[in-house]
């Protein structure tokens, strides 16, 4: 009879973990909010999935997918690996940049289908060369609620942080792409040529000059640097 | 008579064995716990010195900001070497276990370290740890709650630099130790705040400091480490 408890619980131990992991299908809506002072997000790529993928991962080199989105802000890579755009993968909610002080909000995503429970978030950072704001894999809260993240700048380690604006935004073409606010110089010498740290790290943040027709870099000290964190998520579970 | 002793000894034995199996799925860990610690370094260009971990009850204080570093704290900050502040650490009743990093963590890598202490729901992790191409800046977290966790739970934890306020921030090549400079390490003349503070970041030659032997690969932002703490027994 002992034994047969003894066993008992052991079982329900079990049993209760592993419905816990399971009970897990869920609607919830996403809101994302730059609050940078003047650096703007590509579009956003947001999705749940299991936890065989990954947008990225702090502390490994990035994925070639990763890489596009943190040189050039192109997510059809990332989004790929998460199986593309569907009922818990949504493509650039904001319909383009999300500018400083600017926010998107009441993204809809089902995992109903899939049974996904983590969650992810990227979009570069710009004007940086390989900059971007990251959420890896958050598991999702299942008790109904609203819940407030914020969320660090990452540097990809894939390229030189030369703080110059050239318009390269594909993979391995050094330079940044564009300063969107149109607040940027020009005619750098280029600030950095290579990065100490080759794997996803925490970024150091833009260095700036108050040069704006040379100097090191093209970027502007009083306008373009950030600190942590750069976004708000709130995460609604209904 | 000898034999029939040894032969209810091993019928004993066999009893107590089936007891302790039939315990085995909930109860043979309760006495002891251990941790499982990775540290990844997520600066660009602040190796890591040697690190000290400190699982202790909550009584405990590795530092306090707006108070004095301790002059473990202040060679661990200054030199990178952690034993004098682990000697502290170790003297204090609310401490239940310290372990010191193997070596250097260079960005981007990571060091694993197990401790294993008596059980108690009490245990609270502190990690510092010197960010060497500065003059006392320290990777730090103070006081994470990991006495809840359950076997084969995991936390991940974050951890910001702190300046030990021991020696003024000039960041010349005579004060720097770690392999941008090359300069000195501990000097118990202390010259700056005299307390403990949330590090303001370098300035960098490249951002116009003239006499700094640091560059603009040097600067970081919060979080600068990362830990995750998984409870293994």
């Amino acid at each position: 009879m002992k034994n047969f408890l003894l066993k008992t619980s052991c079982f329900l131990l079990i049993w209760s973990a592993v419905s816990v992991s399971t009970a897990s299908a869920a609607q919830l809506f996403v809101s994302v909010k730059n609050i940078t002072h003047s650096i703007y997000f590509t579009p956003l790529l947001i999705t749940a999935h299991s936890s065989e993928t990954h947008l990225f991962r702090l502390g490994e080199s990035a994925s070639p997918e990763l890489r596009a989105m943190a040189e050039g802000g192109d997510i059809s890579g990332l989004s790929g690996l998460a199986g593309g755009a569907d009922a818990d993968t949504v493509e650039n909610p904001a319909e383009g940049l999300l500018a400083p002080g600017a926010s998107v909000t009441d993204i809809f995503i089902d995992t109903d289908q899939t049974g996904n429970t983590l969650l992810s978030l990227v979009a570069m950072l710009l004007p940086t060369n390989d900059g971007f704001v990251g959420l890896d894999s958050l598991e999702l809260p299942e008790t109904p609620g609203i819940y407030t993240f914020y969320l660090n700048g990452y540097d990809a380690g894939t390229e030189a942080n030369d703080e110059l604006i050239t318009g390269g935004g594909a993979p391995g073409v050094p330079g940044i792409p564009a300063a969107p606010g149109g607040d940027a110089g020009m005619d750098g010498t280029g600030v950095s040529s290579s990065d100490a740290n080759t794997k996803v790290h925490i970024h150091r943040g833009n260095l700036g000059d108050g040069d704006p027709s040379g100097g090191s870099s093209d970027l502007d000290f009083s306008i373009h640097r950030w600190l942590n964190p750069v976004a708000e998520v709130i995460i609604e579970i209904l | 008579m000898r034999i029939k002793i040894f032969e209810i000894n091993l019928t004993t034995t066999a009893i107590m064995l089936i007891v302790l199996s039939l315990f085995g799925c909930s109860d043979s860990s309760s006495s002891r716990s251990a941790y499982l610690i990775s540290v990844t370094n997520l600066t660009n260009n602040q190796p890591l010195s040697p690190p000290a971990f400190i699982l202790h009850e909550k009584e405990y204080a590795a530092w306090q900001i707006g108070t004095s570093a301790s002059a473990g704290l202040e060679e661990l900050a200054e030199s990178g070497d952690p034993g004098p502040f682990l000697a502290e650490a170790a003297d204090n009743m609310h401490v239940l276990a310290t372990s010191q990093g193997s070596s250097v963590i260079g960005p981007g890598n990571s060091e694993n370290v197990e401790i294993e202490i008596k059980r108690n729901s009490d245990t609270h992790l502190s990690f510092v740890s010197m960010l060497v191409n500065t003059n006392d800046a320290m990777a730090g977290l103070l006081d994470a709650s990991i006495g809840s966790l359950g076997r084969n739970e995991s936390i991940t934890l974050y951890g910001r630099s702190y300046d030990a306020g021991t020696e003024v921030n000039s960041e010349t090549a005579e004060s720097v130790p770690g392999p941008a400079a090359g300069g000195e390490g501990f000097n118990p003349e202390r010259n700056d705040t005299g307390f403990v503070a949330a590090h303001s970041g370098v300035v960098t030659a490249a951002d116009g400091l003239q006499a700094s032997a640091l560059d603009e690969s040097h600067r970081w932002q919060n979080p600068v480490v990362r830990l995750t703490v998984t409870r293994t027994k």
